[in-house]
C-alpha cells in the first residue's frame, strides 16, 4: 500500500509515575478508587491552596533520563499550560515547558529488517495529570471524577525517527521495559498509566520536506498503535494519491470501527499562554544528585540480553524474551542457580511451558505457582535422565496445579525413567511380535514405521522407557535376520 | 471597675495584652467592647463583609479560661480582623467578589492558623477591592469602604477595609495583604501602619492568589510595636508554601530599641519629582528631618528604572491574575450562572456575572500579554525590567540601610474621582510597587496630615531587614503622635 511513500512518526508517550501520593499535593496516587475520594483541596484547585513539588518524582523522572542517555536539566521550571476544561481544576496545568527536566536521549530497536536502529528522544519533562470527564450514568450532564487529578507523568517526546507502526511499537515496548525496569511506573495500559500520543505524516520517498502531520491521540494499547498508525497512514497516503490535502488535526482512534476520526474543535487553535509557574521554584539539580541516582540504575534490558547471550549461551531471541521484563530475567537467573547445567533448557522451559502456563492463568510472572527454584528441581531430573522430556511436561502440570516438588510427584506417580536395557527389550520384543505386518513392511524398506514402533513402546511403558534407549534397541531388533 | 474601661479601643495591642495580663479587663470585655464599636460605627464605614460576633465571645470565653489556668501564649485574648482574602474555615471568604459571594472554605490559611494558635481572636473579615485589584477599595462587590477622616474619600485600597477599621478604632490591628502597595497605601490614607514583609518572610498558604510572585500577607495597626508583636507570629517557613523561605525568624519586638544614630537613610531623587503633591512631600520631608536630627545619615540614592515599575507591575500582575482567576470557573464552587445551555455559556455567564470590571479588565490585559506573538514583547520584557528594578534596589542597598519616602502620591482622593481613569489610579501605586517587584519589606508610618488627611512616610529595606523597618519606624513613632490622632467621629 506504501510502495512510493515514505512514513514519519513521533510518538508522545505519557508515564504515570508510580509515586505514593501526587505531584503537587498529599493525596495518595492510587488507581481505581471511588470518584473523587482521593483528591483533596490542592486537586480541586480551592481558593488559596500551592502546589509542593514530590521529589520523589523528580527523582524518577532523573532516573529515567540517565536509563536512555539523555541530558538532565541542571535547572528545570515549571510552567503552566492554561485552558479550560471541567476535568482540569484549577484552569491550567502544571507542566514543563521551555526549562524540561530531560533533554536528548535515545535508544535502540530492531528495525523491520531485524537491524539496530536508533531512535532520538527530544526530551522527557515532568507534569500533572488532569481528572477525568465521566458521560456515562448521566444524563443531561456530565460527571467529574478528580482522583487523576495531579497524578504524576512524565511525557516522553521522541524525534520524528520512526518509519513505521511496527517500529513504533517496538519503540513504545523499549520504553515501556524501560520504566518497568527502573520501577519508577506500574505501565499498567488498561489502567492508563502508560499511553501515547502518536504524531504521523507521510511523504513522498525521496522528498525532504515533511508532510502534513495529524495527532492521533490517547493510544492505550501496543494493538491499537500499531493499528492507528497503520490506519492513518492509509488514510493519508489515499487522500493525497487522490489528490486531496492532509489536514493538520488531532484524530481519535476508534478500536470498535478501526479507524480514526478527527476529533471535536475543542483543541483548535488554543493558546496555551505557558508561563513559568510563580508558585512553585526552578528545581536545581547538582551533580551529586545526579550521581546517586545514578548508582541506583538496575542493569537494563539491552545489556541485560547481551550478558545473557554471553554469560549463557543463549539465542539472542530467547535471551530477549527473558529480559522483556525485570521479573523474568530476575525468574531465569535464579533458576540458572539452582540448576547450573543448561541455562539454554531453562530458558526454554521459562520461554515455553511456564509462559503458556502464566498466560492461560492471566498471571505474572511474580505470581507463578512454580517458582524458580522448583522448576529447576524438574530441569534436574530431566537433565540425569530421571524423566524424559515428555514425562517432564506431566510433572510440569502436575506440579502448577500444587501436586508437589518434582522427585515428590515422579515417586508418587511411578514416573521414573525406565533404563533398564533387559525390560527394555524385553518390551521391544513384545511389540515387534504382536505386529507382523509392520514389521515385513519395514524391512521391506519402509522406514518411516520406526516411530510406529517407538509409539507403541512408549505406549507400553507409560511413556517411561528412555527414548534414546528405546530407539536404539528397536533399531537393531528390526535389523535381525 | 472591670468592665466599665471605656478607652479599650484606643489601647494599642501591646497595651491591651498588658491589661488582660494584669486583669484589669477580659478578653470578653474587651471583644464586646469592640463588638460593640463595630456595631456602632460600621455603617458609616463598610470597613467589613462579616462580623463573627459569636464566634469571637465564645473564643474570647475559652482565652480567659484558659488565662485563668495559666495558658497564656503570644496573643492571648487579642483581637485581630481579616482581609476577606484570607480562608477562615467555616466563616465566608468573598475576596470582595460576586463569585465568592458565597464561599465558604473548608480550611484556614496559615497566617489565620498561626494567629489563632497564639491566642489572636477574630471579630470578623473586612472589606476590600475585588480580588485585591484596586487602590481605592471601590472595585469590592460589597460597595465601597469609607475613609474614617473624611468619609467622602477613599482609604485606599485593595486592604481599604483593613485600614479604616484600625483608624476608626473599630480594631487595634487587621492583616492585609500588598501585591503593588495594597497595604502601605491604605495605611498612609488612614493614618495607620502597615507592614509589608519581604516575599516568602509570610506564607501565602490560603490567601487567594491574585499575583503569586507579588503577593504577601502583612498588617495594619496603629504602631510599628504591635506589627512587630504580628509579624513574630506569622512570620517564618510554611512547607506548604514552596516560595516561603526558612529564613530564621528574629524577636522583632525586642529589636525595637535600635537607635536611628547613624542609620543611612536613602533618599531616592526621582520620588521627590512632579508627580508628588507638594504637601504630602513637604510632610515627608519634616519625618525625614526628624530622624537626621536622631542622628540617622540622610544619603541621595538612585533608582533609575523607578518610572517603569508600573507599566512593569500591569503586565506581571495581570498575566498572573489571568492564570489563577482561571480556577473560578462555575463548576465546583462560588457563583455558578442559572441555566447554562452548555459547557462554553457555563463558563461565559459564571465569569462573567461573577467578576467585575476592574478584574476583568486585569484578566484581559494578562491574557493578552501571555498570548502567543505577544509573550516575548510583554512578559518576557517585563521580567527582564523586573530584574533591573531589583538590580537598582540592590545597588542601593550598598550604601544605605533603609530607603525612604513617600508612601503615595497624594492624601486621599474623592470617591468616584478616579474610577473613570485607570491609569491615573494604577499611578497612585508608584512608590510602593517596586518593593513588590523586588519583592523587599516596606512600612508606612503616619507622618503628618495634609488637609486634615493623613499622609505616610514608606521605609524600604533589604531583603529580611524587617527588623530594621519596624525599629527606625517605631523610634519615628516615639517623636510624633499623629498614629495617637483620632478621626474626629470615631473619637
Amino acid at each position: 500500500m506504501s510502495a512510493g511513500w515514505e512514513v514519519v512518526i513521533g510518538l508522545e508517550i505519557h508515564n504515570r509515575l508510580a509515586t505514593n501520593s501526587k505531584m503537587f499535593s498529599g493525596a495518595p496516587n492510587a488507581y481505581g478508587a471511588e470518584p473523587n475520594t482521593q483528591a483533596c483541596l490542592v486537586d480541586l484547585g480551592y481558593p488559596g491552596v500551592l502546589p509542593v513539588l514530590n521529589t520523589e518524582a523528580v527523582r524518577r523522572a532523573c532516573k529515567f533520563g540517565l536509563a536512555v542517555n539523555g541530558t538532565i536539566s541542571r535547572r528545570c521550571v515549571f510552567a503552566r499550560k492554561n485552558y479550560f476544561y471541567p476535568d482540569l481544576p484549577k484552569g491550567y496545568q502544571i507542566s514543563q515547558y521551555e526549562l524540561p527536566i530531560v533533554q536528548g536521549g535515545e535508544l535502540v530497536i530492531e528495525d523491520e529488517n531485524g537491524n539496530d536502529k536508533r531512535i532520538g528522544i527530544t526530551r522527557a519533562h515532568l507534569e500533572e495529570d488532569a481528572g477525568k470527564s465521566v458521560h456515562e450514568g448521566h444524563d443531561q450532564s456530565s460527571g467529574i471524577d478528580l482522583n487523576r487529578a495531579g497524578t504524576p507523568l512524565i511525557e516522553i517526546v521522541s524525534e520524528p525517527d520512526l518509519r513505521s507502526a511496527k517500529e513504533a511499537v517496538a519503540y513504545m515496548r523499549k520504553i515501556h521495559s524501560i520504566v518497568r525496569y527502573l520501577e519508577i511506573s506500574d505501565g499498567n495500559m488498561q489502567e492508563g498509566s502508560f499511553r501515547c500520543d502518536a504524531n504521523v505524516s507521510v511523504r513522498r520517498k525521496g522528498q525532504q520536506e515533511l508532510g502534513t502531520r495529524t495527532e492521533l491521540k490517547n493510544l492505550n494499547s501496543f494493538r491499537f498503535v500499531e493499528r492507528a498508525i497503520n490506519f492513518e497512514i492509509e488514510r493519508q497516503i489515499e487522500v493525497l494519491e487522490d489528490g486531496g490535502e492532509i489536514v493538520q488535526e488531532t484524530r481519535l482512534y476508534d478500536s470498535d470501527r478501526d479507524e480514526t476520526r478527527p476529533m471535536r474543535s475543542k483543541e483548535e487553535a488554543n493558546d496555551y499562554r505557558y508561563f513559568p509557574d510563580p508558585d512553585l521554584l526552578p528545581v536545581e539539580i547538582d551533580d551529586t544528585y545526579i550521581e546517586e541516582v545514578r548508582k541506583t540504575l538496575p542493569e537494563l534490558p539491552d545489556a541485560k540480553q547481551a550478558r545473557f547471550v554471553g554469560q549463557y549461551a543463549l539465542k539472542a531471541d530467547d535471551a530477549s524474551l527473558l529480559t522483556i521484563s525485570r521479573a523474568t530475567a530476575d525468574y531465569f537467573e535464579a533458576a540458572v542457580e539452582a540448576f547450573k547445567d543448561s541455562p539454554r533448557i531453562a530458558a526454554n522451559w521459562i520461554n515455553g511451558d511456564l509462559s503458556a502456563a502464566l498466560h492461560r492463568d492471566d498471571l505474572d510472572i511474580s505470581e507463578s505457582r512454580i517458582g524458580p527454584a522448583e522448576l529447576a528441581g524438574l530441569l534436574a531430573r530431566i537433565q540425569d535422565g530421571t524423566i524424559s522430556g515428555k514425562i517432564a511436561k506431566e510433572v510440569f502440570e502436575a506440579m502448577w496445579v500444587g501436586e508437589g516438588s518434582a522427585d515428590a510427584i515422579i515417586e508418587a506417580k511411578g514416573l521414573r525413567q525406565i533404563t533398564d536395557s533387559a525390560a527394555i527389550e524385553e518390551i521391544v520384543d513384545a511389540v515387534i511380535a504382536a505386529n507382523p505386518a509392520q514389521l515385513e513392511q519395514y524391512r521391506a524398506g519402509k522406514d518411516k514405521l520406526l516411530g510406529f514402533f517407538v509409539g507403541q513402546v512408549m505406549k507400553e511403558t507409560g511413556g517411561k522407557a528412555n527414548p534414546g534407549q528405546v530407539n536404539e534397541v528397536l533399531k537393531s531388533r528390526l535389523k535381525k535376520d | 471597675m472591670a468592665g466599665q474601661q471605656h478607652d479599650l479601643h484606643t489601647q494599642t495591642l501591646a497595651e491591651l495584652a498588658k491589661g488582660l495580663s494584669d486583669g484589669t479587663f477580659s478578653a470578653r470585655e474587651l471583644t464586646e467592647a469592640l463588638l460593640s464599636r463595630i456595631d456602632e460605627h460600621d455603617a458609616s464605614l463598610n470597613a467589613f463583609i462579616s462580623v463573627t460576633a459569636d464566634w469571637a465571645l465564645a473564643r474570647a470565653d475559652d482565652s480567659d479560661a484558659a488565662r485563668s489556668k495559666g495558658k497564656v501564649s503570644a496573643l492571648s485574648g487579642l483581637p485581630i480582623i481579616y482581609k476577606d482574602i484570607f480562608c477562615t474555615s467555616g466563616v465566608l471568604t468573598t475576596c470582595g467578589s460576586r463569585i465568592l459571594e458565597n464561599f465558604v472554605s473548608p480550611y484556614d490559611a496559615t497566617v489565620v492558623e498561626r494567629l489563632s494558635a497564639a491566642g489572636a481572636v477574630m471579630l470578623g473579615k473586612t472589606n476590600m477591592d475585588e480580588f485585591a485589584m484596586g487602590s481605592s477599595n471601590e472595585t469590592s462587590y460589597f460597595g465601597p469602604v469609607k475613609n474614617p477622616w473624611n468619609t467622602e474619600c477613599i482609604p485606599g485600597g485593595s486592604s481599604g477595609g483593613s485600614a479604616a477599621a484600625v483608624a476608626a478604632r473599630l480594631s487595634p490591628a487587621a492583616t492585609g495583604t500588598d501585591t503593588g502597595g495594597s497595604i502601605r497605601q491604605p495605611a498612609a490614607l488612614t493614618g495607620t501602619v502597615g507592614l509589608k514583609p519581604t516575599y516568602g518572610r509570610v506564607s501565602r498558604y490560603g490567601m487567594v492568589a491574585f499575583a503569586s510572585s507579588l503577593d504577601q500577607a502583612g498588617v495594619i495597626t496603629r504602631t510599628a510595636e504591635d506589627a512587630a508583636m504580628l509579624l513574630s507570629v506569622m512570620a517564618g517557613f510554611d512547607e506548604r508554601d514552596s516560595t516561603s523561605v526558612d529564613h530564621p525568624v528574629p524577636d522583632y519586638v525586642g529589636g525595637l530599641g535600635a537607635s536611628p544614630k547613624g542609620l543611612k537613610i536613602g533618599i531616592v531623587r526621582q520620588h521627590f519629582d512632579a508627580g508628588l503633591d507638594a504637601q504630602c512631600g513637604a510632610r515627608v520631608k519634616e519625618a525625614l528631618s526628624a530622624l537626621e536630627q536622631q542622628g540617622a545619615k540622610l544619603i541621595e540614592v538612585d533608582l533609575p528604572n523607578l518610572d517603569l515599575s508600573v507599566p512593569t507591575y500591569y503586565v506581571v500582575a495581570p498575566a498572573e491574575c489571568s492564570s489563577n482567576l482561571s480556577r473560578f470557573d462555575g463548576v465546583r464552587f462560588g457563583h455558578r450562572a442559572e441555566g447554562a445551555k452548555d459547557l462554553l455559556d457555563l463558563y461565559c455567564r459564571s465569569r462573567g456575572e461573577g467578576f467585575g470590571a476592574e478584574v476583568k479588565r486585569r484578566i484581559m490585559t494578562g491574557t493578552y500579554v501571555l498570548s502567543a506573538g505577544y509573550y516575548d514583547a510583554y512578559y518576557l520584557k517585563a521580567q527582564k525590567v523586573r530584574q533591573l528594578i531589583s538590580q537598582d534596589f540592590k545597588n542601593a542597598f550598598a550604601s544605605v540601610d533603609v530607603i525612604a519616602g513617600p508612601t503615595a502620591p497624594t492624601p486621599a482622593f474623592k470617591l468616584g474621582d478616579k474610577t473613570d481613569d485607570p491609569i491615573t489610579m494604577y499611578l497612585n501605586d508608584i512608590y510602593t510597587i517596586g518593593a513588590n517587584l523586588a519583592g523587599l519589606p516596606g512600612i508606612s508610618v503616619p507622618c503628618g496630615f495634609v488637609d486634615e488627611l493623613p499622609v505616610g512616610l514608606q521605609l524600604v529595606g533589604p531583603h529580611f531587614a524587617e527588623g530594621a523597618i519596624l525599629a527606625c519606624a517605631h523610634q519615628y513613632q516615639q517623636l510624633t503622635d499623629w498614629h495617637q490622632r483620632v478621626p474626629e467621629a470615631y473619637q
